[in-house]
């Protein structure tokens, strides 16, 4: 058990910490430290072009998706390189957010199951922030269950091969910003739900792509409806075999879990901040014994969370491959925020309710994190589905039982009413 | 970077758990909670014969003198056997209580018999109900001489010597007590873990010597309760692993409405949660072991993080374990309230949950004011 960087690790991070020093967009520093959680405090700046200059020139110098292949535009990093990137880029890492869908789950997809030469074609533009990419799996009918996604993709008439995609899906993150996207599909509804999907790539700006942007409950727009109207896919981007879709779709959600999960902020820090400067009626926050008892639990929370990444890390370095082990990390810090924020809020008393960044206290980052965290621990996998998840493939209980499970698709029922 | 335990670490605690399956299972404890005897004396002369009692000490006092991390893994193995034993009275406590302050008389008197398991010692500190702080500690030193009492102290009716925290004056200074002199006279107490003993110590003009420096008292008792904490939080890690997998075994047997109990949902979440608190405790455990065994500036912080996480963790795991088995989780046939009798003995072992989360807090802050 070792903490300390071996000689290598040292090396490996005196070079990051040189080249960040050296290259960094050091203005946008103060405002990247101040931001909030679900949005960026650039001064007006369009975060995405920012983004993708930083993106950019990280990828001209070799730093881009550390972990991936060198040929599909990564460095070939071991996976401690990766962290110690990641720690050496601290709040620089916020201007990654808008790659996190692509570089985390479509991007470890597509190095599974495509084709070899679009491998080499998307696969480094991807990592370079030249090309955005979305996630289009849930739809109106399921999200959770997933495997209850209704869009169709049919084979073209004219013979060609292609496939015509009819459908909608929501919650899609980025869609209207994003060039390509990885899309679930349903090729055959008369076998039982879990048997009839399959997976594609395509290009987001096909014609028959309509994109709506949702407001979401904390007055943002991050994610999107879309709907396809007869989009045609060449077959060569099919990704895995046709009834094969459930399958692909596990590598994704599990490579999704390991990038939301992992090193996912708790707002403990804050938290803490905040109350080494706020007064309740005893005194100052942190001297307030009642006060103390909830931050213990927090900090000791935020610990573990950060403590099991490493060990998964030495797993992993290991050679070990992740597993559904790895829910734990948004399952633990998807309730800790809202908690956190809660408790801060009433901390602030009556003008905890103030959210303008100019006038709230921690420039309205609680109140960012009030408002953002119920979606935490709906996205990429509910508490729920999450905690079915430990229990079922890490501890070796029964599966739910499925009322559904061996019907053909097309014969399972459809409103919880009738 | 490495995280984990090294594979001798890995072979030590294997060869403990070979040990303990054999020689501690559930009749070895059930035989102490039940019996006259307040300790298992053959398998604490097996623990002392395996090295398990000296790993720390170093070898010209007879021990191992391995590191931490080995002790942590041997921590581990006996909280998950429930092991009826003084072995934090006597390894986590007084041997290290020598080890900080002891004279090198007093190391060669003591540490080779305590690496033996030919003595045991232990260490007295509360007196009443309550928090122990300098102001309720009323025993008093005075020439070399305690006249007071000390209440609920682990082995202390077993013990051979107790470290002693006495008022000496405005301060609190250590005495070490052989416990066989005159005017000492014990009382074992009735608790919720008769597997464990405890007794009330008095002590009427008794002969003690210095252990330390006079006024060292209370720096010291951080200290060494700062290196037990993390020695406690593997055991209690080791009893909330055992109670989670006697929950999810349960969970696959019992059938309740011609399915597995642990088909529900609601019990499937609960032993999630469960996995979520043991795994959590774990982390933090290690975080604790890291600094304990390389002397890291974080060792106060690291072992109340190890400290808080591992109690609440062994409770939670504890009590659910109770609620997965139904009726029969509250049955005197069933190991299940072994578990939860420990989980509640561990959590005030060494100054209870909430005043760990308080010293987590300040030692937060200590370090932010500093940084
Ligand atoms: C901010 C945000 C961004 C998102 N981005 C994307 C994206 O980019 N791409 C994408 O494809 N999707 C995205 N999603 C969708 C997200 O994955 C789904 O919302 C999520 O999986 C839940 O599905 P649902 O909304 O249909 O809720 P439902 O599945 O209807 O769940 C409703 C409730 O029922 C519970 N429930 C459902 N099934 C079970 C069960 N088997 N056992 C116990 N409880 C159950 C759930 O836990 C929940 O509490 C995003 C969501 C959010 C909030």
């Amino acid at each position: 058990m070792n903490f300390d960087d071996t000689p290598q690790e040292a090396a490996f991070r005196a070079e990051v910490r040189a080249w960040i020093d050296a290259n960094a967009p050091t203005h946008l520093l103060e405002g990247l430290r101040s931001s909030g959680f679900g949005g960026l405090n650039l001064e007006g700046a369009d975060p995405i072009t920012l983004s993708k200059n930083w993106q950019k020139k990280k990828a001209e110098a070799g730093w881009a998706c550390l972990h991936w292949p060198k040929e599909y535009g990564g460095r070939g990093a071991t996976p401690i390189e990766r962290v110690i990137w990641g720690q050496e880029e601290g709040p620089y890492g916020a201007l990654g957010g808008v790659f996190i869908i692509g570089h985390g789950m479509c991007g470890p997809t597509m190095m599974a199951f495509a084709a070899e030469e679009h491998k080499r074609r998307y696969l480094p533009p991807l990592a370079a922030g030249e090309e955005i990419w979305c996630q289009l799996f849930s739809e109106p009918a399921g999200g959770s269950d997933l495997a209850g996604l209704r869009t169709r993709a049919e084979p073209a008439s004219d013979g060609s091969g292609d496939w015509i995609i009819n459908g909608q899906k929501i919650w899609t993150s980025g869609a209207h910003y994003s060039d390509y996207g990885i899309l679930i599909t349903r090729t055959d509804p008369t076998v039982p739900k879990h048997k009839g999907m399959t997976m594609f790539f395509l290009d987001m700006h096909s014609p028959g792509i309509e994109i709506r942007p949702i407001k979401q409950a904390n007055g943002q727009s991050g994610f999107n409806e879309v709907y396809f109207t007869d989009v045609r896919i060449p077959d060569g981007q099919r990704l895995g075999a046709v009834g094969d879709g459930w399958k692909v779709s596990l590598t994704t959600l599990m490579n999704e879990r390991l990038s939301i999960g992992s090193g996912m902020s708790t707002g403990f820090p804050e938290l803490f901040d905040l109350c080494c400067r706020i007064e309740t009626q005893n005194g100052l926050a942190v001297d307030d014994p009642a006060v103390r008892s909830k931050l213990a639990t927090w900090a000791v929370r935020t610990t573990g969370l950060k403590y099991t990444g490493f060990r998964a890390l030495s797993a992993l370095s290991r050679g070990e491959i992740p597993g559904p082990e790895n829910s734990i990390g948004k399952l633990v810090a998807g309730p800790t925020m809202q908690e956190i924020a809660m408790f801060a809020e009433d901390l602030q008393g009556q003008a905890g309710v103030i959210s303008d960044p100019d006038i709230a206290a921690a420039n309205g980052r609680f109140q960012a994190m009030l408002m953002r965290s119920p979606a935490t621990r709906v996205e990429g996998g509910t508490d729920e589905i999450l905690r079915n998840i430990i229990a079922e493939r890490v501890l070796g209980l029964p599966a739910d039982i499925r009322v559904d499970k061996d019907v053909p698709f097309n014969m399972i029922p459809t409103s919880g009413r009738a | 970077m490495n995280f984990e335990f090294s594979d001798e670490q890995k072979q030590m605690a294997t060869q403990a758990r070979r040990y303990l399956a054999d020689k501690c299972p559930s009749t070895a404890v059930r035989a102490i909670l039940e019996g006259p005897e307040p300790y298992d004396k053959a398998l604490w002369k097996g623990l002392a014969e395996m090295g398990f009692l000296g790993v720390v000490i170093p070898e010209e006092y007879g021990g191992l003198g391995l590191g931490y991390l080995e002790l942590c893994v041997i921590a581990e193995e006996l909280g998950r056997a429930l092991a009826p034993v003084p072995f934090s009275s006597s390894v986590m406590l007084a041997t290290e209580f020598l080890l900080a302050a002891g004279s090198d008389a007093q190391k060669r008197a003591w540490l080779p018999r305590l690496a033996s398991g030919d003595a045991i010692g232990t260490f007295a500190y509360a007196e009443k109900a309550g928090a122990v702080t300098p102001k309720t500690i009323q025993l008093s030193a005075a020439n070399n001489r305690l006249n007071g009492a000390k209440t609920a102290v682990p082995d202390g009716d077993i013990a051979d010597f107790a470290v002693v925290a006495a008022r000496t004056g405005t301060s609190i200074s250590l005495y070490l007590v052989d416990l066989s002199a005159a005017g000492v006279t014990r009382t074992t107490l009735d608790t919720i873990d008769p597997s464990r003993s405890h007794a009330r110590i008095d002590f009427a003009d008794a002969a003690a010597e210095p252990l330390g420096a006079p006024g060292e008292g209370l720096r010291l008792i951080s200290e060494v309760f700062d290196r037990a904490a993390v020695l406690t939080a593997f055991e209690q890690i080791g009893g909330a692993d055992r109670t989670l997998e006697m929950a999810r075994d349960y969970a696959l047997e019992r059938m309740a409405f011609g399915r597995p109990i642990g088909s529900f949902q609601a019990i499937k979440h609960m032993l999630a949660d469960m996995y979520v608190s043991a795994t959590l405790a774990r982390s933090n455990g290690c975080y604790g072991a890291w600094a304990l065994s390389t002397g890291a500036a974080e060792l106060p912080e690291a072992a109340a993080t190890a400290r808080v996480s591992a109690t609440q963790a062994f409770q939670h795991c504890a009590k659910n374990n109770i609620q997965v088995h139904g009726g029969m989780g509250f049955t005197w046939a069933f190991d299940c309230h072994l578990f939860y009798r420990r989980s509640n003995l561990l959590s005030v072992n060494l100054g209870s949950l909430s005043q760990w989360e308080d010293t987590l807090i300040q030692r937060l802050r200590a370090r932010n004011t500093a940084a």
